[in-house]
């Protein structure tokens, strides 16, 4: 057997406590629970004292409904009952004692990219001109859909919060897309593309069709203009020129802009969080985004591991309470094939499958017995139908066939889970990780969030 | 081989009766991220693939996520078999192909067969004109993929369709229906023009009986939710709504046990004493202990599964039918794909 690899610990408590760090950024792939972390993180630094905003981007609003407001509209929201004891919680006195001992507060803000994009312009073109750009069809396919608006916006808000100096700790939730690394690529994207000579070119050759160097490149884009015109039609290629000509003057800020957040995420007091959960694909992100920092020289201060399968019963093993529960099962069957008949059927679906065919699924399903399907989770739902009818006292089999199937599920996928994080230690021995468990139910509230900040320290 | 009677019985009962989608021909898979949408729209083509059936199935977004499931290298624009649907005993097994689509190859394909226009139009990739054209008009993008997806769909060798079904996976649900309703996004950017002619031909293989859009979610809020949302926006578009499919509910683990113990459970008690005598007489002994530890996964998952009954309920709102697969605890390898199939079968998906 290989040796076994163990990450170094990420203790994220250490992390929010230390006064030099100032900004936070979560990145990960999607649907790994980045905004859950953020908003955890935001509200555990500001029960221990820090002043925090936590910036997400994330169309679905689920920082609002996880912060309890009902709306984030691109300004810095105060979320009330941060550091107050919760009502008939016990912990109360805890919560109050951290809340009181650093005077800490929780600001949370959704990113309005449109409204961003919208006061970038305004600030920096006399009021015609603005109104011309913010009226431009290209101007609005832009600034709603251009994919790395977003993300540019995203740095942009960052910029201006972090100039703002109003909260000492600023927890960043990056835009929700398949790839970590849009979050760095795309805001220079968006620069480039608005700096582009390409841009220019393409709508004013006239321009630069006196210039003899230039004549062979406009020949060039003569065709380029003719085939995006025959594609589009004209009507688009004049947009896009109204609003290159209106935009004239701002497009270097556009690029400066994009530079200055770029260094700002590699100055020493950012701290960069992976959020991965242990599954193949967002841990293969995580792992392009591990170096993809290294090679721009961005402080990662570690590896957030979202949704970890662990069991307090580790010693008994999936083989095991397999083997254990198929013994069960087959007794079962032995002592009474009749047990099959009546039950089944009636009540398999139940409900919790509400209607449609699922239902009638176990009508073929229950002929075959236990021993086929045996090693299926799934199967269990045929079981429950078998039993429901059944008496209510059988010595604790059926109870604990469940049990044991339960348990030997959550075993295998706890195996899983550890072989897949030691692929990403084996290759990133010196990222630390810290792992979140799978929460039972859906975090929506303070409670669920505190209930996560719990586990960030090590033990 | 051994002979399972019950088994081929059943075979033979799938593999002849109607299936809840007849008439489908591009199943549109979508779902939020960490749902699992790449894997069941590879489970779903090899279900649809059974019984002699030739099904493409299609990526739309760069990330060789089919070739990561299917287990072999990463995948060019052209397409490729990629698997076999296992035989049954009437019929051959089906093949699925696959193809990555990406807009640069799909509009040097579209210049190419429109216009002629193959030479010019690599050229404009390498200029990077390819890159701002779909990037100033996303609507443009959107067209040209959908557009081979519709394209393949209709595609006749020697008077045969030459695919039965074409399944993609598509973008995640917050932006399906924008994906989708290409005509009015292309309308947005181009009002007349050869572009916009095309985009009406999709658009009419879109909104037909032919097309339908399947979510996969996981019961929990925020999946619940979006899939919700976008079923609604799918049938609010103007102009005729788009066909929503099934909901494809992932990564179910059902609880073996009868409801009112399951309800006891998530309210924190299981007569534990029961277990330990269960567990006894499973030949483990290691008591009071194991049997408290076993309790407190089975007050946990009790828990998870009371909320999931929730979440499940408010599914019935959106009034499509629901198709449950298994969470896979063991890794999803090819193995789990095909039990993934074939509980869409099953269940009347495919």
């Amino acid at each position: 057997m290989a040796r076994v690899i163990r990450p170094l610990p990420l203790d994220l408590d250490v992390l929010i406590d230390d006064r030099r760090t100032r900004v936070i950024v979560c990145c990960g792939s999607g649907g790994v629970g980045k905004t859950t972390t953020a908003a955890a993180l935001g509200l555990r630094a500001a029960e221990r004292g820090r002043r925090v905003v936590v910036l997400t981007v994330d169309p679905a609003r689920r920082l609002a409904q996880s912060m309890g407001l009902t709306s984030l509209d691109n300004t810095p929201r105060l979320v009330p009952g941060i550091g107050k004891p919760e009502p008939g919680s016990g912990q109360g006195q805890k919560q109050r004692r951290n809340g009181d001992a650093g005077g800490g507060s929780l600001h949370a803000m959704m990113l309005d990219m449109k409204r961003t994009f919208d006061e970038i312009v305004e600030a920096h073109a006399d009021p015609d001109r603005a109104a011309q750009i913010l009226a431009n069809p290209f101007y609005q396919s832009l600034s709603s859909s251009f994919a790395g608006t977003q993300e540019y916006m995203a740095m942009e808000k960052l910029g201006q919060l972090r100039r703002a100096e109003e909260w000492d700790l600023i927890v960043v939730d990056t835009p929700p897309s398949r790839s970590a690394l849009d979050f760095l690529d795309a805001p220079q994207r968006l620069g480039r593309f608005l700096d582009g000579r390409l841009l220019r070119l393409l709508v004013a050759p006239a321009k630069f069709g006196g210039r003899t160097g230039l004549r062979m490149l406009n020949a060039g884009f003569g065709v380029v203009t003719g085939i995006v015109t025959k594609v589009l039609g004209s009507q688009m290629l004049r947009d896009v020129q109204t609003f290159v000509s209106a935009m004239d003057t701002m497009f270097g800020g556009f690029r400066e802009r994009a530079d200055y957040t770029y260094r700002l995420l590699r100055a020493p007091d950012t701290a960069f969080l992976v959020i991965a959960a242990p599954e193949p694909d967002a841990l293969r992100e995580a792992s392009y985004f591990v170096e993809r920092l290294a090679q721009e020289g961005m402080p990662l201060a570690g590896l957030v591991l979202n949704r970890v399968h662990g069991s307090p019963a580790a010693g008994l093993s999936a083989a095991r309470s397999l083997a254990a529960a198929e013994t069960l099962q087959a007794a079962i069957c032995a002592a009474g094939p009749d047990a099959d008949g009546p039950g089944t059927g009636s009540s398999a679906g139940g409900g919790s499958d509400g209607g449609g065919r699922d239902a009638d699924e176990p009508a073929g399903g229950g002929s075959d017995g236990g021993g086929q399907d045996a090693d299926e989770p799934a199967a269990g739902a045929q079981d429950r139908g078998r039993r429901s009818g059944g008496p209510p006292r059988d010595g604790g089999t059926a109870l604990a066939i469940a049990a044991l199937r339960l348990h030997a599920g959550r075993m295998q996928l706890a195996a899983l889970e550890r072989r897949r994080a030691e692929h990403f230690t084996a290759a990133h021995p010196l990222v630390p990780i810290a792992e979140i468990g799978a929460q039972p139910d859906d975090v929506h509230d303070l409670v669920g969030l505190r209930a996560i900040g719990r586990t960030f320290a090590c033990r | 081989v051994i002979h399972h009677p019950g088994r081929a019985d059943n075979l033979q009962f799938v593999s002849t009766r109607d299936t809840d989608w007849e008439g489908v021909r591009l199943h549109v898979v979508t779902g939020k991220g960490g749902t699992g949408k790449t894997t069941v729209a590879g489970a779903l083509a090899l279900a649809l693939a059974s019984a002699g059936r030739q099904v493409l199935l299609m990526e739309v977004e760069g990330r060789q996520g089919i070739a990561q499931l299917f287990d072999v290298p990463p995948l060019p624009y052209t397409e490729r078999k990629i698997a076999v649907a296992p035989a049954d005993a009437s019929r051959p097994g089906g093949d699925v192909f696959a193809l990555v689509a990406d807009p640069e190859s799909a509009l040097i394909e579209y210049l190419a067969t429109f216009y002629n226009l193959r030479h010019a139009g690599q050229a404009l990739t390498r200029l990077g004109v390819m890159d701002f054209a779909t990037t100033i008009a996303p609507g443009l993008r959107d067209v040209l993929l959908t557009g081979k997806a519709a394209e393949a769909v209709r595609r006749k060798e020697a008077g045969r369709r030459v695919y039965d079904a074409v399944v993609m996976d598509g973008p995640p649900t917050g932006r399906i229906s924008r994906f989708l309703n290409v005509s009015s996004e292309v309308s947005g950017v181009a009002k007349v023009g050869p572009i916009r002619g095309h985009a009406d031909t999709v658009q009419n293989v879109i909104r037909s009986p032919e097309t339908a859009v399947h979510f996969v979610t996981v019961l929990e809020e925020m999946p619940v939710q979006e899939t919700l949302d976008g079923i609604a926006e799918l049938r609010d578009l103007t102009g005729g709504g788009i066909q929503a499919g099934g909901i494809m509910i992932n990564m179910t683990r059902p609880l073996a046990l009868p409801e009112s113990q399951l309800r006891a459970a998530a309210g924190g008690s299981v007569d534990v004493d029961e277990l330990a005598i269960g567990l006894k007489a499973a030949g483990l002994e290691a008591g009071a202990a194991l049997a408290g530890q076993l309790a407190a996964e089975l007050i946990e998952q009790a828990r998870t599964e009371v909320g999931q009954q929730a979440q499940r309920q408010r599914l019935d709102a959106a009034r499509q039918p629901c198709y449950q697969l298994p969470l896979i605890t063991d890794g999803m390898d090819l193995a789990g794909l095909y039990r993934l199939a074939g509980a869409l079968r099953e269940q009347g998906a495919a």
